[in-house]
């Protein structure tokens, strides 16, 4: 097992080596424990500052990582574009700058534009963790979900997971997708054709727009979010015909493995993408997600204060 | 008189690739001559370019040299320096200015601002629709009067059909050249790089190469329809090149330019979310990039021209999907045509072909040949020498070029224009 991470960023699952991942997991595990604690804080981080930069809504992410932060000792800032000098014009460099002026450690930023962390990863030394970028990746969902499931089932080698809906605009999947590859799990995608990239082939991926045939004998199904600007832009006619063609219910779950297990990362529109009952089902681990993302964000937040060199790859 | 001693000349229309001396008269061509035959006597001054190609002055049909209205990324002084170092002898260029050159003032004012401050000659385009917006028919013909050299909405597309047919039909009593930029609204909303499997990587929303090839092949059927003259901006797709390759052949009075980018990069340029690799259309594929090499290569692409697109580092710095479109490209054209024409048979006059005799074809203009009673409109280059390219060596106001760092092969020496040096060894003559 390594010790550290390699670089100061955490920035997509996609360029991370197999054994990063696993220290992040190792790591959760530890953070898992304070978290069943009575005093559920330790002093790991403290005189260390975390600036969640969120530039476009988010309540679960945002809170997960202030909890994290915060279970460390950390001090942990919020700022939202809502409450910012964004809408007067100011760049996202500027704005991201400004804020590196106050020396912070850690950079946590959510932004609607994919790359974004990216870009500001190459102009800046303070350590940044992409919390959800455009429709790009979502990396600490991805470890997440993959530390909920080695916890749930053990290992991923050679598991069959299907994830469901709209794949396209979906940065939890491109997450998802390689942090399941890199354990050694299969995935297959699922959706209206519409909303499944064209190129498919280039994830990695299975690809099928038939639910029915899709689901059987997988051992995970990942559902995901509809958005209703999708159906407004014609990707889908209606929620109607997508819960007909796509809605996880109990019928059609019956046809995954036996010990099947549902997730999503939430928010849920329950009776659309997934059935109500099921959200709440035996099967369904979505609270457990949630459970794991505070533990998964503070092995990020504790790793990532760890690296020596603070340089820019 | 001038006497360019030594050089090879390369020229397109007559067939030349020879060591002849070129005589430069009152701006003209006045002699091209065998050494050997070399006058005893004579009041000439003598510029040795042994070893050195003499080809007709580059002429870029696509610019954008952002006077009026956006001179802090360029203007016409600092673009002309440019092409002058890039080896353009004559620069066309578009009018999506602010504001926009829809009206034959803003032509005059180009072409005034040029003769006073430009180093080459500048070709104002105007629009073919008010304000760019795809709705109302500018003033062809008082346009054409007043000096813009063809027509065009570049930037945006001519969505409406109808007006796209119109502006076909009008044209035709003027036999004006229409300049399409070929692309499909609707197709490309939101797009940001070409749709494929590196987008699909990235989260970036695309912009398909059948948006790009659905309005080629509609403005074909138009131009076949109504019979007007029309050339394809910047073509950038493989299905795009048969379309036109078809069209051809049936008769259809259609041109197509690619730039040099399309035939160097790919859409893999883009990955780490380079915004020095944005632009419209979008570096495509590399069996795109390898179709565009064979269109040199059989005629189908009749030019090369740069799509010199100048952006201040602001609009470059910035998420991806909100960054600027466009690359500088007056001073890296010539280098990469040499590179991207390599291996070809008779690449040298290929090249003169593409940016200077059929440019100036299609633009009836007096350039692109070297021959007696010609505009003395030179460019003088070492097809050898080797150099890295550098941001330092950049005369554009912008500095938007992803080829920074480059090693290149051919190196313009020297620019005349109308036989005066404008550009040699490095340095702008702006006196």
């Amino acid at each position: 097992m390594i010790e550290s991470l390699r670089g100061k960023d955490l920035l997509g699952i996609k360029e991370m080596e197999r054994d990063e991942i696993e220290l992040i997991l190792e790591t959760a595990k530890s953070m898992e424990e304070i978290m069943s604690r009575d005093i559920k804080k330790v002093p790991s981080l403290r005189g260390k500052t975390v600036v969640n930069l969120f530039f476009e809504p988010s309540t679960r992410t945002r809170t997960s990582f202030e909890i994290a932060g915060k279970r460390l000792s950390a001090d942990v800032i919020n700022f939202t574009s809502t409450a910012s000098s964004v809408k007067k014009g100011e760049t996202l460099l500027d704005t991201a700058r400004n804020i590196e002026a106050m020396k912070p450690d850690i950079l946590v930023i959510r932004h609607s534009a994919s790359g974004a962390p990216y870009f500001l990863s190459r102009k800046m030394n303070v350590s940044i963790v992409n919390a959800g970028d455009g429709k790009h990746e979502h990396p600490t969902q991805g470890l997440l979900d993959i530390y909920t499931l080695r916890k749930m089932r053990g290992s991923l080698e050679g598991a069959e997971v299907l994830i469901l809906g709209d794949v396209l605009h979906s940065r939890v999947a491109r997450s998802d997708i390689p942090a399941l590859k890199k354990l050694g799990a299969r995935v297959t995608v699922c959706g209206p054709s519409t909303l499944i990239p064209r190129w498919w082939q280039s994830l990695g991926v299975e690809a099928t727009w038939d639910l029915d045939e899709a689901i059987r004998g997988k051992d995970i199904v990942i559902v995901l979010r509809i958005q209703l600007e999708r159906m407004q832009s014609s990707y889908f006619p209606s929620i109607r015909e997508y819960v007909k063609y796509f809605g996880l219910n109990r019928e059609r779950f019956a046809k995954a493995r036996e010990d099947a297990i549902i997730m999503h990362p939430g928010p849920v529109n329950r009776g659309w993408e997934i059935s109500d009952e099921l959200v709440d089902c035996e099967k369904s681990v979505v609270l457990q997600q949630v459970e794991s993302g505070v533990a998964v964000r503070m092995a990020v937040l504790y790793l990532l204060s760890a690296v020596k060199e603070k340089t820019a790859l | 008189m001038i006497v360019f001693r030594g050089g090879t000349v390369v020229d397109y229309e007559s067939d030349t690739l020879d060591i002849l001396d070129v005589f430069v008269e009152k701006g003209k061509i006045a002699k091209l001559a065998r050494n050997d035959q070399f006058p005893a006597e004579g009041d000439f001054e003598i510029i040795d370019i042994t070893g050195l190609h003499v080809m007709p002055g580059f002429i870029d049909l696509h610019s954008h040299l952002r006077e009026p209205g956006y001179e802090w990324k360029e203007d016409i002084e600092s673009g002309t320096k440019a092409a002058a170092a890039g080896g353009f002898t004559s620069v066309v260029c578009m009018a999506n200015t602010d504001p926009v050159n829809d009206n034959p003032e803003i032509t005059r004012y180009i072409i005034e601002k040029a003769r006073k401050k430009g180093l080459v000659k500048v070709f104002p385009v105007a629009s073919i629709t008010h304000k760019l917006e795809g709705k109302e028919l500018t003033d062809f013909g008082e346009l054409l009067e007043s000096g813009a050299i063809a027509l065009s909405d570049d930037g945006k597309p001519v969505m409406n059909s109808l007006i796209m047919m119109r502006a076909m039909d009008y044209s035709k009593m003027f036999d004006a050249l229409l300049i399409l930029h070929e692309e499909d609204a609707g197709l490309s909303e939101g797009g940001c790089m070409n749709e494929g499997d590196t987008s699909a990587v990235m989260g970036l929303t695309g912009v398909p190469a059948v948006s790009e090839e659905i309005m080629i092949s509609r403005d074909i059927l138009l131009a076949e329809y109504t019979g007007a003259r029309i050339h394809i901006a910047h073509l950038s797709t493989k299905r795009g090149i048969d379309l036109i390759r078809d069209a051809k052949k049936r008769g259809i009075r259609v041109t197509a330019e690619t730039a040099p980018h399309y035939l160097t990069l790919t859409e893999r340029e883009v990955l780490g979310y380079n915004t020095k690799a944005k632009m419209n259309p979008p570096l495509r594929k590399e069996d795109d990039r390898k179709a565009l090499l064979e269109a040199i290569q059989d005629g189908t692409i009749d030019c090369v021209a740069t799509d010199h697109a100048p952006h201040e580092e602001l609009v470059k710095s910035c998420e991806f999907e909100e960054a600027a479109n466009g690359i500088i490209g007056f001073q890296t054209a010539f280098p990469l045509l040499l590179e991207a024409l390599e291996g070809g048979s008779d690449n040298i006059k290929t090249l003169v072909k593409l940016l200077s005799y059929k440019p100036a074809l299609l633009l009836n203009i007096d350039a692109g040949s070297i021959q007696e009673k010609k505009s003395a409109d030179l460019a003088i280059v070492d097809v050898n020498a080797r150099y890295t390219f550098t941001e330092d060596m950049i005369l554009s106001k912008s500095k938007n070029s992803p080829f920074i760092g480059w090693k290149m092969r051919g190196k313009v020496k020297m620019t005349v224009v109308n036989g005066k040096i404008v550009y040699r060894d490095n340095q702008v003559n702006d006196s």
